[in-house]
């Protein structure tokens, strides 16, 4: 057997997992994150339209009532979207899915947090608890288990698209993309939004990395100096199409603009844009 | 600022204008898709409808000693086929959130009615103005039941008026 630390695994109990994710479903429900509230006050220090500012202030009253009434910020508590990043000496001793939804169940009981989940595309039969989550793992180095946990509302991700562009459509092509994608969308996902897109790998993967940029901190930036100037450009114009908050017209429709990418195939540019409204609410455990 | 008490009279109607600030006192009901598509099918309504005030929410699960959970309002374009019949049956005021469809609008002009909207994601905030709710009609299904509200000042803004302005296009 082959010597070395890369075989020594730590063994990690799923009942961790389960604890982790109650917890942190039943916190950012009822706490935003204060770099967010930091990026809105000053979004509304910047606002012209009376109306837009009388929004924002309600957004950001809204974040103290929850705090400090207990309330949740929103009654849409979301779907839950759990990125699992395992490592590859980490051992989960069980089922992580069960150890995931087991989390989502009691942390929606227990945080009287809405339970927006239904069966079937038809029959509209709730399933109670909230579950399943939407969970997507992946395997990294180490011998850590990182829990990228989001409570996602159903109006901004209806606002959401996937678009298989050309590669000669370019910058060009996914900027309008983009720009006709927030408009349409309007007041319907709950502005000043959030916008994360996923560029290239293929139909699918372009949809889960817009997801996960979503959940990066506000305040970065891509590490490719191409698409940071995109996340800027498409920041600066998308604030000059002037839907402003809840659509009413304004300075302040999107806080920040995200973008992910990966390699593709010749023929493709797959572009997908996930929208997330203003009560951007997610959070990240290390086990 | 226009302060408003449900029921509401015709005569109320005239006067919200397009991104003027209205406080609303007094009972209104919530409904969303389900409970719109059962009140449809009802040969008597569960509600008084006419001068009725409808808000498109789903409340979280109230928790002890509060009136409600969190009660934002949800995307109205989802209900716009399914206000008509409901306007034409003496529905005064609808809240909710986002722009609608055309074909509403004008149904709503010729009514006589008015859709308000108030701060999506403002749920905690929102819910700091309901005195009491009680579920009405249609308890089987949860957050979508059709509840009962008693309102204090509760905040909205006017987004389509019966003059025909639309916040949404004519951005203020």
């Amino acid at each position: 057997m082959q010597e070395g630390v890369g075989l020594q695994m730590r063994y990690i109990d799923p009942s961790l997992i389960t604890k982790s994710v109650k917890e942190s479903v039943i916190k950012i429900n009822y706490e935003l994150d204060q770099s967010l509230v930091s990026l809105i006050q000053k979004a509304k220090a910047k606002e012209r339209s009376t109306i837009a500012g009388s929004i924002l202030d309600d957004i950001i009253e809204n974040s103290e009532i929850a705090k400090e009434g207990n309330v949740p910020l929103c009654q849409d508590t979301g779907l839950v979207v759990v990125f699992a990043e395992i490592g590859f000496n980490a051992h989960i001793e069980g089922d992580i899915y069960r150890a995931i939804n087991e989390g989502v169940k009691q942390g929606y009981q227990e945080g009287y947090l809405r339970k927006s989940m239904v069966n079937h595309p038809f029959d509209g039969v709730n399933t109670k608890d909230n579950t399943p989550a939407m969970v997507h793992i992946r395997y990294v180095k180490g011998d850590k288990v990182t829990l990228k946990i989001a409570s996602k509302g159903g109006g901004s991700e209806n606002m959401s698209t996937v678009k298989m562009l050309t590669p000669a459509a370019g910058i060009e092509g996914v900027k309008k993309l983009v720009l006709d994608t927030v408009f349409q969308a309007g007041g319907k996902p709950c502005p000043p939004i959030i916008v994360g897109i996923g560029l290239g790998g293929n139909f699918e993967k372009s949809a889960i990395i817009a997801k996960e940029s979503l959940l990066r901190p506000l305040d970065d930036s891509s590490d490719d100096p191409i698409i940071a100037k995109l996340e800027n450009d498409l920041y600066e114009e998308i604030n000059r199409l002037g839907v402003g908050p809840m659509g009413v017209g304004g300075d302040t429709t999107c806080l920040a603009v995200k973008i992910n990418y990966l390699p593709m195939h010749i023929a493709s540019l797959p572009v997908a844009i996930n929208i997330q409204c203003h009560s951007a609410r997610h959070t990240e455990v290390i086990i | 600022m226009i302060h408003l008490q449900a029921p509401i009279k015709d005569s109320d109607i005239k006067q919200l204008k397009v991104g003027e600030k209205v406080l609303i006192s007094g009972t209104i009901y919530t409904a969303r898709d389900q409970a719109h598509i059962r009140l449809l099918k009802e040969e008597n309504y569960p509600i008084p409808i006419d001068g009725s005030i409808i808000y498109y929410v789903g409340p979280t699960p109230k928790k002890e000693g509060f009136a409600i959970g969190a009660s934002g309002p949800t995307s109205s374009y989802r209900m716009d086929e399914l206000a008509v019949p409901l306007m034409e049956d003496g529905l005064k005021l609808m809240i909710g959130k986002g722009d609608r469809s055309e074909g509403f609008r004008q149904a709503m002009i010729k009514n006589n009615a008015v859709y308000l909207i108030a701060t999506g994601g403002a749920g905690a905030l929102l819910s700091s103005r309901i005195k009491s709710s009680k579920i009405v009609a249609y308890e089987d299904l949860g957050a979508e039941a059709i509840y009962e509200l008693e309102v204090d000042n509760f905040p909205c803004f006017v987004a389509y008026d019966v003059h025909g302005n639309n916040i949404f296009k004519d951005k203020l």
